[in-house]
């Protein structure tokens, strides 16, 4: 066959690790990319996908080396190749494009050089028709006016621009294969949305092979005509893309699209037990083998062979795959939350405004805040004991600037934070007691950086214990314990270090610590947006078991909407620190009224083929709220006119309780959904 | 649930943990180099006085500037002493004052940078302002007035030391707490109303304790120059207390035919020096503090 471009084939990777054993990250890889083809390499952090998109440029990471086979393009082993040879292929034959263009980029250089400098290396152009080849790639990633974009420093640029900074780069040298690693996962919703449609245009227009490397199966799924499912390091399942999103045969698969929550559904999705082996720590059997639904002794015993399916074009490595062919669709059950939110109010956020501005001495001196058009502005949100309220927006809505300073971490301009009905908590921490301190307790996104690193999981958890409650000894060690088996983690952790725990387990710890507290409120910021999908799903599910037993109150923050869907009562949309809507979840996101609300939930990725984002405004990201009228009057596709630029919009009220603000009446907006 | 084996990690005393520490040292060349120099010099300090040959302050003039011999193996100087007793004898001074000087150093820099660095803003302004003062004057020169002033005591040389050679850990120590305090455990800490002081304690010097004693050990070397120069220029030991700065600086006039008066206390000297500092980087290195490579080894 002469349309493979590259080929991978029996590919081992691996390390040695402090006592000479060899450990393998990729073991025994066997696959083909066509020409003209985008091929998903999906999985777990872990799993093997970046190494094996490296490898496919002939690079290996510094510490890990190539223990077999090869990994052929135009029938040249990149992995033995020269470097002076690699020169050659890289950025002309293959090209890469990081996952972080803001990092990828040169911060001293402009723009337009930067990509010239890509010119010069990988094509023959002079300098006339290099500029000419500049404006001409900046246009084709759709970048408004490429001149003045040429001429900016990438500090200047949104997220969303450098990112297609980045693909005109890959562009500039007409590579046959590019790779992409996870090229939108810093982004936000929108931004992704409209990044992946502008991929599909390339992969159309230039007929260029893609190789996608996402842990995002949403993301995967409207880029890819195949994908690739990895498995602590092996390849586990391969073919057509809407087989395997629609009808997975692998039970690794199948779990991972049942964990995934879904917009169109409430309720939390079924989460799969354990997590993704180590390297290095799999003896015999199968490497799936102890979360596998489907196994038996032969499973545990014996390695399945990666096997070709012809009838349905499929690879899958699994013994019992026959058993998921009949069972068709994943068919996702979702526990009903229930939630005995009662009526009476916990906390209460009137006129809170919220400014980063620096203050100028005199302020200072007197100890006051002034800032005319505040980072966060009049925000009215009533929250009821026993409920779970969401904070969604995009990035720079303010959202995690709300819950710094309902922990106290922040200080407010004016507004008041009211608790239990008639406490007033003071925005400045120093002032509250330690009594207000106990009763909101906040957990953080990424579980890495919570915990501190030199603390054992004992050290960790006693301490709210010690600080409020006073507990000592024996009584202070049984709490630990309990809170461990709380959050599903047995004693044997207590001695353990967070380096030594996944994912997962330290956020589990992370949410012991945050229940030590016996606190009414906790606040979660974005709390599974660190972890891989088949453990968010896990960590939700206790969360709400948490809730459920002990009546706590979550505020919970987060982009992803779908998780959002999943575990909240209500949900408070969120544009550059104005709120836009509010009301219960399953109002807003079956009809979603605000045209920012339906803006952000058109743009959520689903793992579906059949279901294509909805890219209604431009990706434009808005520096700072505008001064007057309605804040979202710069993207709004629906806008009225001088209206909307001049008053700020009346809050309406709709029949089922949504709360939206936007000139548009209620009817009218009700009525255009899409 | 399968527990792997590569990752199982118990919590280990700190004895364990500092021996650990020691091999991992070992274990390089360079470290292994270090390590031995320090501990022989360490070792020599403690039992030269009882295996010095010769009285190190008999002076005889029959003797002057005789060469090396079976009988003065570094020959002598120009008062008729053993250059090898006083050689062997030359470092114990300057290892005392120098190692408490660095402790001093290292405990007052070390908590003012680790403070400033946590309670920011104004206080944070003022103190690091004037330390950056401080930095501006010749070191030599103000520990020449306060020496001329107090007098050369060891009561004097440890503090005064102490002293300047902590204004830079108090850098380190600041930077080593900036990296630290973003992380969101030191929030959450502060969220849940622990004091300051146990932030401190607690939180924030288990993570930056490392980089404050790799500080401490390369500071450690520099203050032991700095002290030679200070017997150099006769501000340091005084005689006839035996002093390798004080050695250099005596026959520094006689090199170009005693030779053997000046070299032996510059080997020493430098021997010491160059031992720390080995030590210091393998020290660091063992920590993970200098890691070229992010792969896991």
């Amino acid at each position: 066959m002469t349309d493979i471009i590259q080929k991978v084939k029996n590919l081992s990777i691996g390390f040695r690790s402090k006592k000479g054993e060899e450990i393998l990250i990729l073991k025994n890889i066997n696959t083909n990319i066509k020409k003209g083809e985008t091929v998903g390499i999906v999985g777990e952090s872990g799993s093997g996908k970046s190494t094996l998109a490296l490898a496919m440029m002939g690079y290996v990471k510094h510490g890990l080396y190539t223990i077999g086979g090869e990994c052929q393009f135009n029938s040249s082993n990149l992995l033995k190749m020269k470097s002076k040879d690699l020169e050659k292929i890289r950025g002309r034959k293959i090209a890469m494009i990081p996952q972080n263009a803001g990092q990828a980029l040169t911060p001293n250089l402009k723009i337009g050089y930067q990509i010239d400098e890509a010119l010069q290396l990988h094509s023959d152009f002079d300098e006339k028709e290099r500029e000419k080849k500049i404006s001409e790639l900046l246009n084709k990633v759709r970048l408004p006016s490429p001149e003045t974009i040429a001429l900016r420093y990438p500090h200047e640029l949104s997220g969303g621009q450098q990112q297609r900074v980045a693909v005109a780069m890959a562009l500039a040298g007409t590579p046959d294969l590019l790779l992409l690693d996870e090229p939108t996962t810093g982004l936000d919703v929108t931004t992704q949305a409209h990044v992946l449609e502008l991929l599909n245009f390339i992969a159309k227009d230039t007929g260029t092979s893609m190789v996608y490397v996402s842990h995002d199966l949403g993301a995967i799924a409207q880029v890819s005509d195949r994908i690739i499912v990895m498995y602590s390091g092996e390849i586990v399942l391969e073919g057509p893309s809407r087989d395997i999103l629609k009808s997975p045969i692998h039970p690794y698969t199948h779990g991972l699209l049942k964990s995934i929550p879904k917009l169109s559904l409430a309720g939390l999705p079924e989460s799969m037990p354990g997590s993704q082996p180590q390297p290095g720590t799999i003896q015999s059997g199968c490497s799936f083998f102890d979360r596998c639904n489907f196994s038996d002794e032969n499973c545990k015993n014996n390695s399945p062979k990666l096997e070709f399916l012809k009838d349905l074009n499929t690879s899958v490595r699994c013994f019992n795959y026959e058993k998921l062919v009949n069972a068709s669709q994943a068919s996702q059950t979702f526990n009903k939350i229930k939630n005995k939110s009662l009526d009476k109010e916990i906390l209460n956020l009137s006129e809170v405004s919220i400014s980063y501005a620096k203050q100028k001495l005199l302020d200072q001196i007197f100890n006051r805040i002034s800032d005319d058009n505040p980072t966060v502005k009049d925000i009215n949100i009533n929250i009821k004991k026993g409920e779970t309220i969401a904070l969604v927006g995009e990035s720079g809505s303010g959202k995690s600037t709300i819950l710094k300073s309902i922990a106290g971490l922040l200080r407010t301009k004016d507004g008041l934070i009211r608790f239990d009905e008639n406490r007033n908590l003071s925005s400045d921490l120093k002032e509250r007691d330690p009594n207000d301190l106990r009763i909101i307790q906040l957990i953080f996104q990424n579980p890495d950086e919570s915990l501190n690193p030199n603390h054992t999981v004992e050290e960790i958890i006693a301490q709210p214990l010690k600080l409020y409650f006073g507990l000592k000894g024996e009584e202070l060690k049984k709490n630990i314990i309990d809170l461990l088996q709380k959050v599903r983690l047995g004693e044997f952790y207590t001695s353990r270090y967070p380096r030594q725990l996944s994912g997962g387990e330290k956020q589990r710890v992370a949410v012991a610590r945050a229940f030590a507290a016996k606190p009414d409120i906790i606040l979660c910021d974005e709390v599974t947006s660190a972890l891989d999908v088949s453990v968010q799903a896990a960590v939700l599910n206790l969360l709400q078991q948490l809730k459920e037993d002990f009546g706590t109150t979550y505020i919970f923050v987060s982009h992803d909407l779908a998780v959002v869907r999943a575990i909240s009562d209500r949900v408070a949309v969120l544009y550059q620190g104005r709120l836009c809507e509010v009301g219960p979840s399953n109002d807003v996101y079956k009809f979603p009224s605000h045209p920012y609300t339906e803006v952000l939930l058109g743009a959520v990725l689903e793992p579906d083929p059949d279901i294509k984002p909805k890219l209604v405004a431009e990706d434009i990201v808005e520096e700072r709220p505008p001064e007057k009228g309605c804040s979202f009057q710069g993207r709004c596709s629906r806008i009225l006119g001088d209206i909307c630029k001049k008053e700020i919009p009346p809050w309406q009220l709709t029949d089922s309780g949504n709360a939206i603000r936007c000139h548009i009446p209620i009817k009218e907006l009700q009525k255009e959904q899409f | 649930m399968k527990l792997d084996n590569i990752y199982k990690e118990e919590k280990k005393s700190s004895f364990a943990k500092l021996s650990e520490i020691i091999i991992t040292m070992a274990s390089r060349p360079s470290g292994l180099i270090g390590l031995s120099i320090l501990v022989f010099h360490i070792i020599l300090a403690f039992i030269s006085p009882y295996i010095a040959p010769h009285d190190f302050k008999a002076i005889d003039p029959t003797l002057m500037l005789q060469a090396p011999s079976a009988e003065y193996w570094f020959g002598t100087d120009d008062l008729g002493r053993d250059v090898f007793t006083r050689t062997i004898l030359g470092g114990r001074t300057a290892l005392t004052i120098t190692f408490f000087g660095s402790l001093i150093a290292l405990l007052w820099g070390g908590l003012l940078g680790i403070f400033c660095g946590l309670v920011g803003g104004k206080i944070d302004d003022v103190v690091m302002r004037i330390v950056d003062a401080f930095l501006s004057i010749p070191w030599i020169l103000a520990m020449l007035l306060i020496v001329s002033l107090l007098g050369t005591s060891t009561e004097v040389l440890i503090p005064a030391l102490g002293f300047f050679y902590g204004k830079g850990i108090v850098r380190v120590a600041r930077a080593a707490t900036h990296d630290v305090i973003a992380k969101d455990f030191i929030v959450s800490a502060r969220a849940r109303g622990h004091s300051d002081f146990s932030i401190i304690w607690n939180e924030i010097i288990p993570n930056v304790r490392d980089a404050i004693l790799v500080e401490g050990a390369m500071r450690w070397s520099w203050m032991l120059l700095g002290f030679s120069s200070l017997s150099f220029l006769g501000f340091g030991v005084s005689p006839p207390t035996p002093d390798w700065g004080l050695m250099i600086s005596n026959a520094r006039g006689l090199m170009s035919f005693a030779y053997w008066a000046v070299i032996a206390p510059i080997v020493g000297l430098s021997s010491l020096i160059i031992g720390i500092n080995l030590t210091a980087d393998a020290f660091a290195k063992a920590l993970g503090i200098d890691r070229s490579t992010k792969a896991p080894v």
